[in-house]
């Protein structure tokens, strides 16, 4: 049998898994990490090459249209990955009763989080 | 018979973490766990960071000071292996999903090279960081 597809035929032409709506969460967090992986290197590399860089030299770097670009870019990949981590991890270690509250504070500080990061990039961006 | 005695020979319980012997590859496996979990904090302390930078010289120089403390640098340093244990272990884990490296072999080999080129990555970036720095 072919090791790629472990399907019944008659699933595979209902074109239902074990429930319809599982493998989105799976699936972004796969593209998600492919976009992380040149943004997390660059991030990395320009933290070096600035390591003793005083603010003036830091907001120079960061006003710079492709630093902000990829910063924004940085935040909402890194976000969006992080949510999806972590409700994988608190869905497997917390017990029923703290699970929903602990999941919806947690997606939601990763939304709020995300956006003050990006307001703050484009704060540095427009600064006078 | 005599029920209240223990048995001879007990029945194995399912793994148990203090008996468990641990393999590279359970290892890698809560390591990667552990490094996102972990890489959270220092995405909010990153956004703690810009913040500093928009808000004027004196918050950035108190936020650059923290980070050039001893303490600071260490916990950056730990951060630099966390990120590069998860960078690589990630793609380990791309490479799974194409259906590649699923033999004993290769999945022994793989996380090896997880371990020695993280720990390659985060010693050549703080050698270019020393080396910049000046």
């Amino acid at each position: 049998m072919d090791r790629r597809n472990t399907r019944t035929p008659l699933a595979h032409a209902a074109g239902l898994g074990p429930c319809r709506t599982g493998v989105e969460d799976w699936w972004a967090q796969r593209v998600s990490a492919i976009a992380l992986i040149p943004l997390t290197l660059w991030f990395a590399a320009s933290i070096i090459a600035h390591i003793r860089s005083d603010h003036a030299a830091f907001v120079n770097w960061l006003k710079s249209p492709a630093s902000a670009i990829l910063m924004i870019l940085l935040l909402i990949a890194l976000f969006h990955h992080t949510a999806l981590g972590l409700k994988v991890v608190i869905e497997d270690y917390t017990r029923a009763g703290a699970k929903f509250a602990t999941l919806i504070l947690m997606r939601l500080s990763c939304f709020a989080v995300a956006v003050v990061g990006i307001i703050a990039t484009l704060r540095i961006v427009f600064r006078g | 018979m005599k029920p209240n005695l223990p048995p001879k020979h007990p029945r194995p319980l399912s793994p148990n973490i203090q008996h468990y012997r641990p393999q590279v590859t359970s290892v890698l496996s809560i390591v990667n766990r552990g490094t996102g979990v972990i890489l959270s904090a220092f995405a909010v302390g990153l956004v703690i960071w810009l913040n500093a930078g928009a808000s004027g010289p004196e918050a950035y120089a108190i936020v650059q000071h923290v980070i050039a403390s001893r303490a600071g640098q260490i916990v950056l340093f730990g951060c630099t292996f966390a990120f590069f244990l998860h960078l690589t272990g990630g793609i380990r884990h791309l490479v799974w999903d194409t259906v590649h490296g699923f033999e004993l072999r290769s999945i022994y080999a793989s996380g090896w090279a997880v371990v020695v080129a993280s720990a390659a990555l985060t010693v050549a970036a703080w050698v270019a960081s020393v080396f910049i720095e000046g």
